[in-house]
């Protein structure tokens, strides 16, 4: 029942996505309104899912690869609304909501029973650790999207050739604020999730770092994100150099996340595609 | 048979020497109307007269003859042989009219297609009229309704939307490359009708301030001061040139103000904070390739044209869909219009007395239970003899076209007095027990 009710919100998000890129084609503001609403009745369903799964499972459903794609989905969504409401940016909606779909359609493919906690994980650092880290990352979909829009938008003024993009999308200025915003919120996350997710570690393995491969990864991301946050608060860097650099985070983020777990088996690997 | 009529000049049919011997100043303009409604057969009128556009639309009662009585009392009123004028005249009757004035006060018709003063223009000269007493229930009709088709073309198409002038696209692009304006600072280098424009849009789009420099320090304080600004010598342009956000140049120098290096070396200053520069110059001011450089931004007077251009091409292609909405408008009016004929107006006027008629009568034989067939033709006969002694005189002075009233008018003015219903084409139910309704709406679907 619950594991309907997860991919049900695939739906929701598919349909939102949909109507959100009817909005920026169109310009019409019901799609954004319905885009919006839609979303919002999607992750209603999907914390409800999720509540259903924890009370089933026993534990917070987050382990699974379909656990963990789905939830990320859920984080998106909810930090997507939270900007919506802060900053108004409707078509920031037609980048982020597709994202959200995609990882809640990824995670409907993959087997979603509940299976035995493994011992290691039965803890509550696994909700602290694991939900720091997926609202992390799920801000920086955000800043990967205004990074998006960025360079769109930048390349039609550099060029000199204002086409549909112009029309759409917000200024510069905005969009390197929310890189800036988000940058300023996710850091602390991952941050957060790294040194919880090590603590947790000396518990449950006896050491705090074991450079297993997710580790490795997750702190070369750590190291992009803080060269960009660096950068910008030394030496100003912002714009066109904060948006790749937030792509490129954002990518290093997709891979310590998804990569690892399919290319390098490792401490982390709880979870595979088989289930 | 009443008629709509307009007769005027444009930009397109005559040249600004003529235009501005027929422009009504606004001091003359209650003189004008009262003239113009003193000529026979003309029963009210309006009189737009803009930069571009000199129009008279009137409610003729003798159809086509009303053209001439027009163009007359334009040749009269300003004095000019009518000959010199007929060339550069048109007129429209009817329904041309009537799409004529819409496409006018929607900009459709104007030189800089979806400008934004001519409704406003209308709307003034539709004051005027008012003021003056020189507008009947028809014209005051008719103008409210185009206000309204203006008002739906504005909201449904876009065609009123991007920037078609150098100064409003500089606005927009720097709207789209610095967000709000209010906390950024203008400077302009130099001077000229053009970069002064821009910097006034600018500043009252919510700019922050202004700094002026001029190779003469003293054009610079004089300008300053114009602007509620800072002046700057030309020689500390350097120093200050980090402060500004956007950079309008337009000095006469040969060669550039503003090199790559410099403006490299501003922007790291400005911890990358971006930077607009307009350079209206020709030979230009500021080094083209600086456009390189992240967060920096130059466009020359051609680019800035170009975008005007690609707005224009746009501008086009929606007015080809504000054309349809008049299109559909102008037929909702003509509808109106057709029922405000004599005929029709006495069937609903009858119509109407006679449901009261039959009401009352249905009311009184059930209110005195069982009546013999005697005294219910007394009844049903009293009533039917009351309701023709009544409506006697109204339908006669409808038939009836005296005192120089547009029968027209008269009609409108019986609908409204009996309250009744309007775009009535044949008695639709629903038309019957529609509630009158107020202004504009007429006829829209």
């Amino acid at each position: 029942m619950h594991i309907d009710l997860l991919k049900v919100t695939a739906l929701f998000y598919l349909v939102g996505a949909l109507a959100y890129l009817h909005f920026i084609f169109t310009l019409n503001e019901r799609s954004a309104k319905l885009g919006r609403m839609l979303l919002l009745i999607g992750a209603i369903l999907h914390a409800a899912g999720f509540v259903a799964r924890y009370f089933v499972a026993g534990y917070t459903p987050i382990t699974s690869l379909f656990e963990s794609l789905s939830f990320s989905a859920f984080a998106i969504v909810c930090v997507f609304l939270a900007f919506e409401l802060r900053y108004h940016l409707r078509v920031l909606g037609a980048f982020v909501a597709p994202l959200a779909f995609a990882f809640s359609v990824s995670a409907a493919f993959l087997p979603g029973e509940v299976r035995a906690l493994a011992p290691a994980l039965n803890s509550w650092w696994l909700p602290v650790h694991v939900m720091l880290l997926f609202f992390g990352n799920a801000v920086f979909a955000v800043a990967f999207g205004a990074g998006i829009m960025y360079l769109l938008m930048e390349r039609e003024l550099k060029t000199k050739k204002m086409g549909a993009i112009f029309k759409r999308l917000p200024s510069l200025n905005v969009l390197d604020d929310i890189n800036y915003r988000c940058l300023t919120i996710g850091f602390p996350l991952l941050t957060l999730g790294i040194i919880t997710g090590s603590i947790w570690a000396s518990f449950a393995w006896g050491s705090y770092w074991s450079w297993d491969p997710k580790e490795v990864w997750s702190l070369i991301t750590w190291f992009l994100y803080a060269a960009l946050l660096h950068g910008r608060v030394t030496v100003g860097w912002r714009g066109r150099k904060a948006a790749i650099l937030a792509i490129v985070g954002f990518c290093a983020i997709l891979f310590t996340f998804l990569g690892v777990n399919l290319l390098l088996p490792g401490l982390h690997t709880y979870t595979n595609l088989s289930g | 048979m009443s008629e709509i009529v307009i007769v005027g000049l444009n930009h397109r049919t005559a040249p600004v020497e003529v235009r501005e011997r027929l422009a009504f100043p606004v001091d003359t303009v209650g003189h004008a109307l009262r003239g113009l409604r003193e000529r026979d057969g003309i029963a009210g009128g309006v009189i737009l007269s803009t930069c571009n556009r000199v129009e008279v639309c009137v409610l003729s009662d003798v159809g086509y003859k009303g053209v001439e009585h027009v163009k007359d009392f334009l040749a009269g009123f300003h004095g000019i042989p009518i000959g010199e004028l007929s060339d550069h005249l048109y007129h429209y009757l009817g329904e041309e009219a009537v799409r004529h004035l819409f496409r006018v006060s929607s900009s459709l018709d104007s030189m800089v297609l979806g400008e934004p003063q001519i409704l406003g223009q209308v709307k003034d000269a539709y004051g005027y009229a008012c003021e003056f007493k020189s507008i009947g229930p028809i014209l005051d009709k008719f103008f409210t309704k185009a206000f309204s088709v203006a008002k739906r073309v504005r909201t449904e198409t876009r065609v009123a939307n991007s920037a078609v002038s150098v100064s409003y696209a500089a606005v927009e692009l720097a709207k789209k490359i610095l967000g709000d304006l209010p906390d950024k600072v203008v400077m302009l280098i130099g001077a000229g009708e053009m970069c002064e424009l821009a910097a006034r849009h600018l500043l009252s789009a919510g700019a922050k301030g202004i700094l002026i420099t001029n190779r003469t320090f003293e054009r610079a304080v004089h300008l300053a001061e114009e602007f509620d600004g800072t002046a700057v010598r030309f020689e500390e342009l350097g120093t200050h040139l980090k402060r500004a956000d956007i950079i309008i140049s337009s000095t006469g120098a040969p060669h550039f103000v503003l090199k790559k290096q410099d403006v490299e070396e501003v922007i790291r200053i400005r911890r990358n904070r971006p930077m607009f520069f307009i350079d209206m110059a020709v030979p230009r001011d500021i080094d083209p390739d600086a456009n390189e450089i992240d967060n920096v931004y130059v466009y020359d007077i051609d680019d800035l044209n170009n975008v005007i251009e690609t707005n224009l091409e746009e501008r086009q292609r929606e007015a080809a869909l504000a054309e349809e909405i008049v299109v559909a408008e102008v037929a909702a009016f003509l509808r109106w219009l057709d029922s405000q004929q004599v005929t029709p107006t006495i069937v609903s006027l009858r119509r109407k007395f006679d449901e009261v008629r039959q009401a009352e009568v249905a009311k009184a034989l059930s209110a005195m239970g069982t009546a013999d067939p005697k005294t219910r033709k007394v009844i049903e006969s009293l009533a039917s003899s009351i309701l023709n002694k009544v409506l006697h005189s109204p339908i006669a002075s409808l038939k009836r076209e005296t005192d120089g009233r547009s029968p027209m008018e008269m009609v409108t003015a019986v609908r409204e007095i009996f309250d009744l219903p309007e775009e009535e084409a044949e008695g639709a139910p629903e038309a019957l027990v529609r509630p009158p309704e107020q202004g504009g709406n007429v006829g829209s679907q």
